[in-house]
């Protein structure tokens, strides 16, 4: 069993250390006897989409996204015929942006996105604060749990019909600082403003796109556990240092109460 | 002088006296902050009255070595100096230096101004003291929370530098795109300095480098040889835009370890100088060579700059080595993706006994700890020594390390710093050699710990 993994604009997009979600998957296919092969793919290379299993998307600087998306825009089609295959796309931060209809800058023209997720961003202006800081949501995917992780972006997102969330926010802003929303999901395409390292911490979101991922080609696969025991530790110790409760059902008791 | 600025200066020195009497800390910036609360332009009046005027240094790395090591050659060069203290660098820290500087009637003592600056408090200082000349060091990735993104600090340092007259030179790292960029843009005096060794290079990018397509027309930047993050010998090969020829050059380095460097440092008029300094690593080389090539544009003599720099002694968590029960004990603070990156190379090729890396996420070290992932600790892989990680981020640095591929039972979790400093001390043992790399409140915790165990001063004793 194999497992193909796409980094997309790995030279242009890697503002936070968005490497880090490219070793984690490696690194925990590999543990279970899976290869892993990494294409990085960048700005003008050739690449079939449909022949990737799990693509991944990270973060960049405002003249960098401005570069990805011309390159991205021409690979649309691609992806979404990939996508409706079955092939994972994980976008954080920026990218994640990108992946939606538009982006309505706080001055200038409006950016198209790709339409591949049924979301709309704007900057609320100039003047408006960002949304900076620790974050820990509860995943909407079943078994995951929670995410706890960074996020730091000027732009609001809001998600259409096509769009779930990915997760409710707890401790931290979300899509917009409003309505609690976090990221968004449409079939296998995942966005989130969890931005950088999202995997490192959050081993259960990883192993769920890496079986995602798998399923495409080898049908529903188990994953054999491993010694998370590092990854644990790091988690408890970053949700307690947001005040976020742990483990993830007494926080799902705070949410009820303040929803 | 105004009677405000009087008072200003007065009320400024007595509470620096009263700090330093209490030890309460603060002493390096409350003075600033008084005066600047009674006379908000207090720099500008206290600058006008600095006789050779000043010089402002700025970047994300090296800006305090640089400075430190500028006002060094001006002081063996014979002038008295106004120098803001290591990390005092908002307009504070400034204000509290030429406050200390000046006599109860309001005579200034200093007859050269040379202050490291903040990469976002650049602006307001140039305008407040309209420097003689502006070192520009290098711009990378560090603390986005904070900083932002690098093309927004370089908009406002081109906005700030576009109103300062001829008066100003502007002494800018040529190797380093995101610098050049700015520089090109501006109608100033500018003198680009610069590595020539190409030995000193490696022949690509790291994954964490930022300013890798060309600033005019987008196309990425081929690079000849890489020195350090985007830094390095770089041409567009679409428009022509490429690395300024330096003016001043450093060649012939040599790296020892931890231990220091020596270069060659050449002029465009055929002047040279051989620089021996106990600086460890190339971004200190990138250091000496700012400061030779600004302290020679001030006028100080090539022999002053070439004692100077040879005698320099590192300050603490700069690489200065002290002694601690047996144990060599050295501290290299890291503050951002490409910092980190060369202090690995360092301390790799110097394989110390045992390391110590502290890493917390308060608001001067950047709260958001994600560019643990930019940072190539793959390079600590074949490191024999047991790697002690400590601080409020310790456990998100234990999880970088094994995906870094060192076994879990290498790494040791302590969170308490002092705690961590005397087990580690303990793994390097008599004669051997301990490295601490802390981010920035890390090292001054450490710095109190080692205090009160009689290993080093206080930061008012600096
Ligand atoms: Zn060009």
């Amino acid at each position: 069993m194999d497992l193909r993994v796409c980094h997309l604009y790995p030279d242009l997009l890697n503002l936070y250390g968005d490497r880090g979600n490219v070793l984690v998957l490696e690194r925990r296919c590999r543990d279970r006897g899976i290869d892993v092969s990494v294409t990085r793919a960048r700005v003008g290379d050739a690449l079939d989409a449909r022949t990737q299993d799990l693509i991944f998307l990270g973060g960049g600087e405002d003249r960098q996204q401005g570069v990805a998306v011309v390159d991205l825009r021409r690979r649309a089609a691609d992806l979404g015929a990939a996508a409706a295959s079955g092939t994972v796309i994980l976008a954080v931060c920026g990218s994640y942006q990108l992946l939606g209809h538009v982006y309505h800058p706080a001055e200038g023209p409006a950016l198209e996105g790709v339409h591949l997720l049924d979301l709309e961003t704007r900057h609320p202006g100039r003047g408006a604060r960002r949304l900076i800081g620790n974050i820990a949501i509860e995943c909407s995917l079943p078994g995951v749990g929670a995410l706890v992780g960074f996020e730091n972006h000027g732009g609001v997102t809001d998600l259409g019909a096509g769009a779930t969330p990915l997760g409710r926010v707890r401790v931290g802003y979300g899509n917009n600082g409003e309505d609690k929303t976090e990221g968004a999901m449409q079939g296998t395409i995942f966005g989130t403003y969890l931005h950088g390292p999202l995997l490192p911490k959050n081993p259960s979101f990883a192993d769920a796109l890496i079986g995602l991922a798998l399923r495409r080609r080898f049908g529903e696969v188990r994953l054999a556990p491993l010694d998370d025991d590092v990854e644990s530790a790091a988690r408890r110790a970053a949700l307690a240092r947001i005040g976020a409760s742990y483990p993830t059902d007494r926080w799902r008791g705070r949410g009820a109460a303040s929803s | 002088m105004s009677l405000r600025a009087l008072v200003g200066i007065t009320l400024g020195k007595l509470v620096g006296r009263l700090s330093r009497l209490l030890r309460a800390g603060g002493g390096t910036t409350m003075p600033g902050r008084v005066a600047r609360a009674v006379d908000p332009a207090i720099i500008a009046h206290l600058a006008a009255d600095l006789r050779l005027g000043s010089v402002l240094v700025s970047g994300t790395n090296g800006k305090t070595t640089t400075a430190r090591l500028i006002a060094s050659c001006c002081e063996r060069g014979g002038w008295r100096v106004t120098h803001n203290r290591a990390g005092a660098n908002l307009h504070a820290g400034v204000a509290a230096a030429l406050v200390s500087r000046t006599s109860a009637i309001g005579r200034a003592r200093g007859e050269i101004g040379v202050f490291e600056v903040d990469e976002l408090a650049l602006p307001r200082a140039a305008r407040d003291l309209r420097p003689r000349l502006i070192v520009l060091t290098n711009l990378y990735r560090d603390q986005l929370d904070r900083y932002g993104e690098i093309d927004h600090i370089a908009a406002r340092w081109h906005d700030a530098l576009s109103a300062l007259g001829p008066g100003t030179t502007v002494l800018f790292n040529a190797d380093d795109p995101a610098v050049t960029a700015i520089v090109a843009r501006l109608s100033l005096p500018a003198v680009p300095f610069g590595i020539e060794d190409d030995r000193c290079g490696r022949p690509s990018l790291e994954d964490a480098a930022d300013a890798r397509y060309c600033y005019r027309c987008g196309t990425p930047f081929t690079y000849r040889v890489v020195f350090l993050s985007h830094a390095g010998k770089y041409a567009c090969p679409r428009c022509g835009t490429a690395r300024p020829d330096p003016c001043v050059r450093a060649d012939a380095i040599t790296l020892r370890g931890t231990t220091g460097a020596s270069a060659s440092i050449a002029w465009d008029n055929g002047t040279h100088l051989t620089v021996d300094t106990a600086l460890p690593g190339l971004y200190n080389v990138y250091n000496v060579l700012a400061a030779a090539a600004a302290a020679a544009h001030l006028g100080v003599s090539k022999e002053t700059i070439r004692v100077t720099l040879s005698t320099f002694t590192p300050a603490f968590g700069r690489g200065e080595r002290l002694t601690w029960n047996g144990v060599a004990l050295q501290i290299l603070l890291g503050k951002n993706p490409a910092g980190f990156n060369e202090l690995l190379r360092t301390v790799a090729s110097a394989s110390p006994t045992a390391l110590l890396i502290a890493i917390n996420d308060l608001t001067a070290d950047g709260t958001d700890v994600s560019w643990l992932w930019d940072v190539e600790f793959e390079m600590l892989r074949d490191l024999p020594s047991t790697v002690t990680v400590s601080g409020l981020r310790a456990h998100d640095m234990a999880l970088r390390l094994k995906y870094a591929g060192l076994p879990t039972d290498r790494v040791r979790i302590i969170e308490d710093l002092p705690q961590a400093l005397r087990v580690a001390a303990a793994d390097a043992g008599t004669g051997g050699t301990l490295i601490l790399l802390p981010t920035y409140t890390a090292m001054l915790q450490a710095r109190d710990a080692l205090r009160s165990m009689g290993v080093a001063r206080g930061f008012w004793e600096d």
